[in-house]
């Protein structure tokens, strides 16, 4: 069915929701990458057949949705129009959950959220203090629509912005908009929107293109993947708003292939759109011509870098180029090009529904809106949070992630990916935006927060980042390539007690040539990780150089095991488990560990009850 | 013509130029190992870096790459743009402490000491010979391989190319294979001929700034290495 204007869009969104019954049963899964892992899609499969077998099938209805972002708690199942939060829910629940809550009403208690602070029960989302604190203007629709169905997405006044930017806004008005309201980029340079859209949209030359980028590539990182596939078409709305705003009728969606659900649910929204003639030529009737085409990116690191991914879209080795003449003018196949991250294009129709001065008056002085941010690490909450800019790094880590597990305390948290830097306790009351984290020496990045606890040692920490970066490095240019393998070959001596105070002032010379000499932004921000440890947690860096010794306990060349006898009772437990038989003694009598035997595996160390392993 | 600012003085330059061509224009040498006139610019030595902007708001660029805009204001030798050179040319030079274009080059920006171990490679990638061989020689016949710290440069699958014609333009505009560095001693990576020993030359030219290109009468006898 192909609509052809404003009013047959709206006909149609009024035909569905009339159509549905507010009140009706529905079961909700959460179809999102973290419940995937947890088996969601066994749970979905068994409430199918549960339905069928009771012939509930017509009263009750099924959606499997997007991400919920409380993905330590999954899968996650809710039931509407209640909206009754069943957590950890494994296919042997389903059973209990369709014969009480469905047909009798009844609230199961054990598969309710316990709140770990006070040990209330919480049955509404609403009621979860993870979700209380944070202001789900994005994510919140990952719950409410099936991403295969865009009548789910028209239900919850989709498309509605696209049609008043086509029947009522010139590009100048809508570019204005989208400039007053403060938008920045998501994907981690914080370049206002509305000035790219503008550049693009002067920039000489026939054919355009918009280009969205979906090559999330840090460990940890999430956001940009449970967008896609939890509101393809929000992406896709933004997108066409953006591409009328540009003068453009060519968009390129350019996702990893390790995103296969974000590629299927792209590619179904895509060919959905088209039957109802929001994508092709003469979208509803406005006369402006726009298609999307999907590319799947190989899965480089260095692919999300936008220059490295028009050469990826070309055909050509993903290898970025000088950015000297800026994207807008010459991008894509030498096209004036306009190139957004996921986040930023979801972000869009929102803007153009509510204002410019509703979405302004979101955040900070030079930061608006709300960020994504995807918390993981040594945290009790793991999932997706999107905030308000401005809060506070506290807010975040312990009132929405719920503090560090196991009683440990937090030491420093990880922000904007492996390009990003650390930042110490002693600024966890730091607001968050792109400015302030910045000054922090860390960046926003696309949203990623790896959250460590004072078992992580700075230094292998940085070690790993400069690794990782080595390795996703293209090798173009000599500062990256040549800079970061020596950058990590300092490291691992530092790590292995090898290091020198010398080794301190190279770290520093190779930084600087880093930020200054190399050719992308993977290079210029490549040190980030080291010099933010380096300014923060030195007197680690020391330990390992001067004292021979990892405070955290985490380099293996550094630490050595013993058995502490006033703790050991005897019990055997780190007998049985090591490895190379490092440990004698006899049952109830006090065990000693053999140091040339030791591989340093810390087996003894985690099994052991009593505290009688000691790691030094 | 556009009028900038380099190193100071006012200059005007066609702005079909790139940066480099420019200062060049001008007199002004930078060191380059990834650049040729007849070749597109890759960018990639990063040796030819100079500092552009106003007081506080400098950056660093390729000026093989960057265009020539109005009031553009260049520096061509600051103190941070030295540091880089060197920086990089450490790099390098510990990456390929035989090549004779890295130590003359090491000479130039009197490069004092290399804080890394050697690891004797032949090629630095600047990628020349694949731009000579598409570009010039229209064959293609070479490309990348690998990426990051394991690039290198090859025909297809590591095979012999039909599309090689053995032409030896790549060997003709490599910088690294033009001639073996006789210098440096397997211990010391930097081979600083020229500036640690007195100059053949040096009664008859003065205080010459000799780069050894073309008198290498300083540099050690074949017979005279161990």
């Amino acid at each position: 069915m192909k609509l052809s204007s404003e009013k047959e869009l709206e006909d149609l969104r009024n035909e569905i929701i009339s159509g549905r019954d507010p009140n009706k049963l529905c079961i909700a899964v959460c179809g999102g990458t973290g419940c995937h892992a947890g088996g969601c899609s066994n749970v979905a499969q068994e409430i199918r057949t549960e339905l069928d077998s009771k012939n509930l099938a017509d009263k009750v209805d099924i959606r499997i949705t997007g991400c919920h972002g409380f993905c330590e708690r999954g899968p996650i199942v809710i039931v509407y129009p209640e909206g009754i939060f069943y957590q950890k829910v494994i296919p042997r629940d389903i059973k209990e959950i369709i014969a009480s809550t469905i047909e009798n009403g009844k609230i199961i208690d054990r598969l309710l959220y316990h709140d770990p602070v006070s040990g209330e029960k919480k049955i509404r989302v609403e009621d979860i203090t993870f979700y209380q604190k944070q202001n789900r203007l994005i994510l919140e629709n990952n719950t409410r629509v099936d991403p295969a169905q865009i009548k789910d997405y028209l239900a919850i006044n989709g498309y509605s912005a696209l049609a008043k930017v086509l029947g009522k806004m010139t590009p100048e008005i809508v570019i204005d908009m989208v400039k007053s309201s403060g938008l920045r980029g998501r994907g981690g340079g914080g370049f206002p929107t509305g000035r790219k859209w503008e550049s693009t949209r002067i920039a000489e030359g026939d054919v355009k293109y918009v280009i969205c980028n979906a090559d999330e590539g840090d460990p940890g990182a999430f956001m940009d993947r449970s967008i896609l596939e939890g509101n393809p078409h929000s992406v896709l709305e933004g997108m066409i708003i953006g591409a009328y705003a540009i003068g453009s009728n060519e968009g390129h969606i350019y996702v990893r292939n390790e995103y296969p659900l974000a590629v299927s649910n792209i590619s179904t929204a895509i060919k959905q759109a088209r039957e109802f003639g929001i994508l092709g030529d003469d979208i509803l009737g406005s006369g402006f011509g726009f298609d999307v085409k999907v590319n799947r990116g190989g899965g480089a690191f260095v692919c999300g870098e936008s220059t490295a991914l028009m050469a990826s879209l070309e055909g050509k080795p993903g290898e970025p180029r000088a950015k000297y003449i800026h994207t807008s003018e010459k991008g894509l196949w030498d096209k004036p090009s306009n190139l957004n991250n996921v986040e930023t294009w979801a972000n869009v129709p929102m803007i153009i529904n509510k204002g410019s001065k509703w979405y302004s008056g979101i955040g900070t002085e030079s930061s608006k809106g709300t960020k994504v941010f995807s918390l993981v690490g040594k945290i009790n909450n793991t999932g997706l949070v999107e905030v308000s800019m401005g809060m506070t790094l506290r807010e975040i880590i312990f009132d929405i992630g719920g503090g560090i597990p196991g009683g440990k305390s937090f030491k420093a948290v990880q922000t904007g990916g492996p390009s990003g830097g650390c930042i110490p306790e002693s600024l966890i009351d730091m607001a968050v935006d792109y400015d302030r984290l910045m000054e922090a020496g860390s960046m926003m990045g696309s949203g990623g927060m790896i959250v460590m606890d004072e078992e992580t040692c700075m230094v292998d920490l940085a070690k790993y980042f400069t690794n990782f970066l080595q390795e996703e490095s293209c090798g173009k240019c000599v500062p990256c390539r040549e800079g970061l393998r020596r950058m990590g070959d300092i490291l691992k001596d530092i790590t292995e007690g090898k290091g020198s105070m010398e080794d301190i002032l190279l770290i520093e010379d190779l930084a600087g040539m880093l930020k200054d000499a190399s050719l992308c932004g993977l290079g210029m921000t490549a040190s980030n990780p080291v010099m933010s440890t380096l300014k923060y947690f030195k007197d680690e860096y020391l330990a390992h150089i001067i004292d021979h010794r990892c405070p955290a306990g985490v380099c293996r060349e550094l630490i050595t095991y013993g058995i502490d006898a006033d703790n050991c009772t005897g019990c055997g437990m780190c007998k049985k488990n090591c490895p190379p038989g490092a440990i004698s003694g006899e049952r109830k009598e006090t065990h000693v560990l053999d140091t040339g035997k030791c591989i340093k595996c810390g087996i003894c160390y985690d099994v052991c009850k009593f505290k009688a392993v000691r790691k030094e | 013509m556009v009028s900038f600012m380099l190193n100071g003085a006012q200059v005007q330059a066609d702005p079909k130029w790139n940066l480099l061509e420019a200062v060049q224009f001008y007199g002004i040498n930078i060191p380059t190992l990834c650049h040729d006139e007849g070749l597109t610019p890759y960018g990639v030595c990063r040796m030819c870096v100079v500092e552009v902007g106003d007081q506080n708001r400098t950056k660093l660029v390729a000026s093989c790459m960057h265009p020539i805009t109005e009031g553009l204001n260049v520096r061509t030798h600051s103190s941070r743009v030295i540091k880089t050179r060197k920086m990089i040319l450490e790099l390098l030079i510990a990456r390929c402490p035989s090549s004779k274009k890295l130590q003359d080059m090491a000479a130039m920006l009197e490069l004092k000491q290399v804080r890394f171990d050697p690891l004797n490679e032949d090629c630095i990638l600047c990628g020349l010979c694949v731009r000579m061989c598409e570009e010039q020689m229209v064959a293609k016949a070479i490309g990348y391989a690998g990426r990051g710290t394991d690039r290198y440069i090859t025909t297809p699958f590591d095979m012999t190319s039909d599309e090689c014609r053995k032409c030896g333009a790549c060997m003709y505009i490599c910088p690294v294979c033009e001639l073996r560095c006789q210098g440096p001693q397997a211990s010391t990576t930097l081979c600083s001929g020229c500036i640690n020993t007195e100059p053949v030359c040096a009664p008859d030219y003065g205080e010459a700034m000799c780069f050894m290109v073309p008198c290498l009468s300083c540099v050690k006898k074949p017979e005279d290495v161990k």
